[in-house]
């Protein structure tokens, strides 16, 4: 089982992306889980949303505290959260920044990525919401997760042009991504 | 097996919008709120043809229901909290009218402090009302509880309210896989609703009239000698459910490598799951560890409960409630099961998650550890020890 940690703030779209990498695991024929950190989220305010994969039915309830994978929507949240907290040391945090991993200054033992994924959202959707992108990019960086399966979570989620746009975006981050590793 | 990937309160209107309910009545509250506002859209989309009546609180809702389902009207509602003990008045009189009406408890804390989180407190209050109450553990028996549950309602020889309790946030929020119900499938399994009694302006009768000290007796006598019957009529139930579904999670109880256990662990709702995985992590050392799902919680099923654990030697019940001034409510119905048996196993009780305090699994672990060093006990578990000045 993985377990993957999303930290964004009030209305970014945090529980949607972890609903929509649970809906991408489930079609990729595996079981998911996805929940909020269970509370009353204001706008701006950090909030946390959780995912779990795995190859078996998933009984667990409880939050998720040594994740495989935490990504990062508002890099803000550097300063405010520790959002190292429980990282596993062969994990990865993903991080939408415009900066390169080694410019901020990150003291983990964990694989650090990042990826201007306003700045494609912005560019592709035409809006400042990026957790579609942020998708995009970790299917690339992990493999936990089919392109396939995206595109399914986002067409149920957001049928027509909406998420048509978010497609494009997710194909974006995912190549962005797979050029650096090349 | 087709499952969709869905949030648990979107199941579980999607299965009571296939249970054909004539009318539903509800007042949004947190975290309840995401099942009644589906049902609202499906109704005002026109995929279901329902009567959903709007109010201005919680008590009028379990009124509204109260007088369809005199009419013979299936009804629903749903609440959670400090809804659920504003509609407690009307509760007692929809059991005492022997109204099938079906409503989920979503679970959460009540005030004060105001607290949304899930815990248990809210429906255990009205254990006493005359509902039967289930308790669900994951979302898949959420959803499939509610169909059972206008089934056993309505059963001729129960007709008796029935409440599905599932855990605020941690079921009604989580998406999960979950095979939902088709309408042809549900109406092969609950035929229509058609009451013996129930108001028309033909057949003049009234419900819930003055009774004096000359009869109130018996009608007490007569749902506790219904909820006795309903033992086996929820079991049936199960079966059916299981026989055209082909998914079981227990009838009155559910058990886990309880067979050749030395210690069970005992509680209900959303908790069993992450048992379930302690109990394999615990057997694969070796360690002869089960867990009991109280599914039924009212009726109580002391015999079933009683031939499960009789061979066990320790048993840990934990619950998301307190009877403030006595202490766990679950764990001293658990130990009236061996009242005057034979043997009696130590019982230990431990009171966890209350107000949404996230239940971990060390907090199961600590549960064990405790109960296999200390002697009978009861206490908290999962306290923050900064918070209550040290121990």
């Amino acid at each position: 089982m993985i377990e993957i940690r999303v930290h964004g703030r009030g209305g970014q779209g945090s529980v949607t992306a972890a609903e929509l990498l649970g809906f991408a695991a489930h079609s990729d024929g595996k079981y998911a889980q996805a929940f909020p950190s269970f509370g009353s989220e204001r706008m701006g305010a950090p909030v946390q949303a959780f995912v779990r994969i795995s190859d078996k039915p998933i009984r667990i309830r409880s939050q998720v505290y040594k994740p495989n994978y935490v990504i990062v929507q508002d890099p803000t949240l550097l300063e405010v959260s520790n959002v190292l907290d429980g990282l596993q040391e062969n994990g990865l945090l993903l991080i939408n920044s415009k900066k390169k991993a080694t410019e901020l200054g990150i003291n983990t033992k964990a694989r650090v990525k990042t990826i201007p994924a306003m700045e494609i959202a912005l560019k592709v959707i035409g809006r400042p919401i990026m957790n579609t992108t942020l998708l995009g990019a970790f299917a690339a960086a992990t493999g936990e997760i089919s392109l396939e399966g995206i595109r399914k979570a986002i067409q149920h989620k957001f049928p027509g042009s909406v998420g048509e746009k978010n497609i494009a975006a997710v194909l974006k981050a995912f190549d962005f991504i797979k050029k650096e590793s090349v | 097996m087709s499952t969709t990937f869905i949030e648990g309160s979107i199941a579980v209107a999607k299965t009571v919008a296939v249970s054909r309910p004539h009318v539903i009545s509800a007042y949004p509250i947190t975290p309840q709120t995401h099942i009644v506002e589906h049902l609202s859209e499906l109704v005002a989309n026109g995929e279901l043809k329902s009567e959903f009546v709007n109010v201005e609180s919680e008590h009028s809702a379990a009124s509204v229901v109260l007088g369809s389902s005199a009419t013979g009207a299936r009804t629903y509602t749903a609440t959670t909290s400090q809804g659920f003990l504003l509609m407690i008045e009307v509760l007692f009189n929809i059991a005492g009218m022997r109204l099938p009406v079906v409503m989920t408890c979503v679970n959460r804390a009540v005030s004060a402090p105001i607290n949304i989180w899930n815990d248990q407190q809210d429906s255990m209050t009205a254990r006493d009302s005359g509902w039967i109450q289930l308790y669900a553990e994951d979302n898949q028996e959420a959803s499939d509880m509610h169909l059972q549950a206008f089934k056993i309602a309505e059963n001729k020889d129960i007709m008796l309210p029935v409440m599905v309790c599932m855990d605020g946030f941690v079921l009604t929020h989580s998406f999960d896989p979950v095979e939902l119900i088709s309408q042809e499938q549900v109406d092969k399994f609950l035929p229509p609703f058609k009451p013996e009694y129930y108001l028309t302006p033909k057949n003049p009768l009234t419900f819930g009239t003055l009774v004096g000290p000359d009869g109130y007796m018996e009608t007490r006598y007569f749902i506790e000698k219904t909820m006795h019957a309903s033992l086996q009529v929820i079991s049936d139930v199960a079966a059916d459910f299981h026989n055209q579904f082909g998914r079981f999670q227990g009838g009155l109880i559910d058990t886990y490598k309880v067979e050749d256990a030395s210690l069970v662990l005992v509680a209900m709702g959303s908790i069993i799951g992450t048992i379930k995985d302690i109990v394999d992590e615990l057997r694969a050392k070796g360690q002869k560890v089960g867990v009991l799902k109280v599914r039924s919680y009212r009726p109580f099923p002391k015999d079933e409960i009683y031939k499960a654990l009789n061979h066990v030697k320790e048993i840990a019940v934990l619950e998301k409630a307190v009877s403030l001034g006595y202490g766990g409510i679950l764990v001293n119905e658990i130990k009236s099961v061996f009242y005057g048996k034979p043997k009696t196993p130590k019982i230990n009780g431990f009171i966890l998650g209350l107000g949404g305090r996230d239940i971990t699994v060390d907090t199961i672990h600590q549960t064990i550890k405790e109960t296999v060093k200390a002697s009978s006990e009861e206490k908290f578990i999962g306290l923050n020890e900064a918070l209550i000045g040290g121990k």
